[in-house]
């Protein structure tokens, strides 16, 4: 009888010590692949893997349980941890939701913002996604030439909130600060070069012998089993299902922007490489029509609802009960109506919504992160059986899963 | 390194440099770290764009190797939670002597934002650390500044480290 401990855990069906052909091996927590702290247990006969078992909670940081002990404001920060290739997109998901809850209109400038920093963080993350895919396989020089590029990107970032990797750039109820000078010049500079960077990164990879030969046909995941999973993102639209929350639920200014969902019916890594290329495309396309928006906007930032938002610091200083209003929204929080909410958004990973659930206290009751990664996290279990061992980094990476996100 | 010049064109000397056996192999050591890829969390997205292009360690002999065999840093970057902390310490034990750790990030300072019931508040608690990294997440030219005042920290050493290495156990 096996005896279990942590290195060599308890997991149904799956005995360490075998006496039949097959081996168990261990790949991660630690493992330059692994995209974090996934650990696999896997099952081998000869180079194929009979079962696989994800085994998550190594990054587990008790986020949601924090957030019932903080103010909402409070909170925002720990977001940034959680997907931290891409900051903004779960500081927005947290912000909307809070908005949802409490019914605030953010002003026309803040949206414009917003739609701005969410787009950039998707390039961001896209291009993390190129980097690390192609490093994982083997082709080191994307790896660089990707980072490059995604270093532009961040100084973009920098200039407007000072942090490189955890933005905290977007707050409840709008943005903290307008866009500085020259920034909108040096956006368009970025976006005007993007399109030839991904051409270089697609003609490195996309006709490449080997890239085909290890991408092709590997990590298959059929439309039904994808939606069953509760697969989002471009992990749902690689396998033929057309379903952005941009488009099919449309938060900030997406409806107003002209921009198309790539699909690819080869459901396959390769698929999936080629649509995280046009998200990019898009992407710096959304970017383009967003820059001449935001010279038409008035230059409000944050919402106006003195019971939950501070009024503007000309306003506390010289009116006594936006000052008081002030003290108790920094003493004591802000305290939304009681209620539940969810929003969906999509992040670069996939549908990520925070689910809250507010008894009119300053803390949430409950909080819940509903984050892409973790379902496909899930679908490895399955997709990895009847694979070969050296296809397993191929599939980790193209299901580009954070683990910030899956622990919590 | 050299404390004593020859002028081989003219004095027609013996080809010698005068040296010491610690100026020698801490040359080495110094100008050689091999930094474990140990990333936990978001610290480690810092840690690999401090490999990347722009910042680009390699010019510095820091090349990121995937076991601890070959490591002799370990720079660990992000949150510690108790479930992994084994096995932070197992890695630690495989790595070849001498070896040196960086914390890098308030999370592995001191446990950071994250006073859980999951996380491990700093990871000297398990591991002996040389040099902490302030910063959520530390910038990479941080990163770099470590690296080189471990540099310096090492070409002050003894070569014979073995008396070293039992105060370091912990």
């Amino acid at each position: 009888m096996q005896v279990t401990n942590k290195l060599t855990p308890f997991f149904e069906n799956l005995n360490f010590e075998r006496d039949d052909n097959t081996m168990v091996i261990n790949f991660g927590p630690q493992h330059p692949s692994a995209h974090g702290q996934l650990r696999l247990v896997l099952e081998l006969d000869g180079e194929l893997v009979v079962k696989a078992y994800p085994d998550i909670g190594y990054l587990h940081r008790g986020i949601e349980k924090m957030a019932e002990n903080m103010t909402y404001n409070e909170f925002l920060p720990t977001t940034d941890r959680l997907d931290y290739i891409a900051s903004t997109s779960n500081n927005y998901a947290y912000a909307l939701s809070v908005e949802r809850l409490i019914g605030l209109e953010v002003p026309r400038r803040a949206q414009v913002i917003r739609t701005m920093l969410l787009e950039l963080n998707r390039i961001i993350s896209h291009l993390f996604f190129v980097a690390t895919h192609a490093l994982d396989v083997g082709a080191m020089s994307v790896f660089l030439y990707a980072f490059r590029e995604r270093e532009f990107a961040m100084d973009l970032m920098e200039d407007y909130c000072g942090a490189r990797l955890t933005h905290s750039a977007v707050r409840i109820g709008g943005v903290p600060l307008d866009l500085p000078e020259g920034w909108l010049e040096n956006l368009a500079t970025f976006i005007a070069k993007l399109p030839e960077e991904v051409k270089t990164y697609e003609d490195l990879l996309t006709e490449n012998r080997i890239w085909k030969m290890r991408l092709e046909d590997v990590g298959v995941i059929s439309a039904e089993d994808a939606i069953s999973w509760g697969c989002t993102g471009p992990m749902l639209r690689g396998s033929g299902v057309e379903y952005d929350i941009r488009k099919e639920e449309p938060y900030e200014l997406y409806e107003e922007l002209n921009f198309e969902i790539p699909i690819s019916d080869r459901c396959d890594s390769y698929g999936r490489y080629l649509l995280y290329m046009e998200e990019m495309r898009q992407s710096g396309k959304i970017l383009q029509q967003l820059i001449p928006m935001y010279g038409k906007t008035e230059p409000q930032l944050m919402a106006h609802s003195p019971q939950y938002i501070s009024a503007p610091k000309e306003e506390i200083m010289t009116q006594n009960y936006a000052l008081m209003q002030h003290f108790v929204l920094v003493t004591q929080g802000m305290r939304p109506p009681v209620g539940e909410v969810y929003a969906p958004t999509e992040s670069p990973k996939g549908e990520l919504g925070f689910y809250i659930k507010s008894e009119g206290e300053p803390y949430a009751y409950r909080l819940k992160c509903r984050a892409p990664s973790f379902f496909h996290t899930g679908l490895l279990q399955e997709l990895l059986v009847g694979t070969y061992i050296a296809d397993v980094v191929t599939i980790i990476g193209s299901t580009n899963i954070v683990f910030g996100e899956v622990d919590r | 390194m050299a404390q004593h010049q020859v002028n081989y064109a003219s004095s027609a000397g013996l080809p010698v440099a005068l040296t010491t056996v610690d100026h020698l192999v801490n040359w080495g050591r110094s100008n050689s770290l091999w930094p474990l890829t140990y990333g936990l969390a978001c610290c480690a997205i810092e840690m690999m764009a401090s490999g990347a292009s722009r910042y680009d360690f390699d010019r510095m002999g820091t090349i990121f190797r995937a076991s601890p065999r070959q490591a002799d840093v370990m720079i660990l970057a992000g949150t510690l939670s108790k479930k992994h902390s084994e096995f932070a310490r197992r890695l630690y034990d495989q790595m070849t002597e001498p070896k040196w750790v960086i914390s890098m990030g308030s999370c592995a300072n001191t446990g950071g934002m994250f006073n859980t019931y999951a996380t491990v508040q700093g990871v000297d608690r398990i591991i002996p650390v040389d040099i902490y990294l302030p910063g959520c997440a530390p910038r990479p030219e941080t990163l770099q500044y470590a690296m080189m005042m471990l540099q310096k920290k090492i070409r002050r050493e003894s070569a014979n480290m073995n008396k070293n290495t039992k105060q370091r156990m912990v």
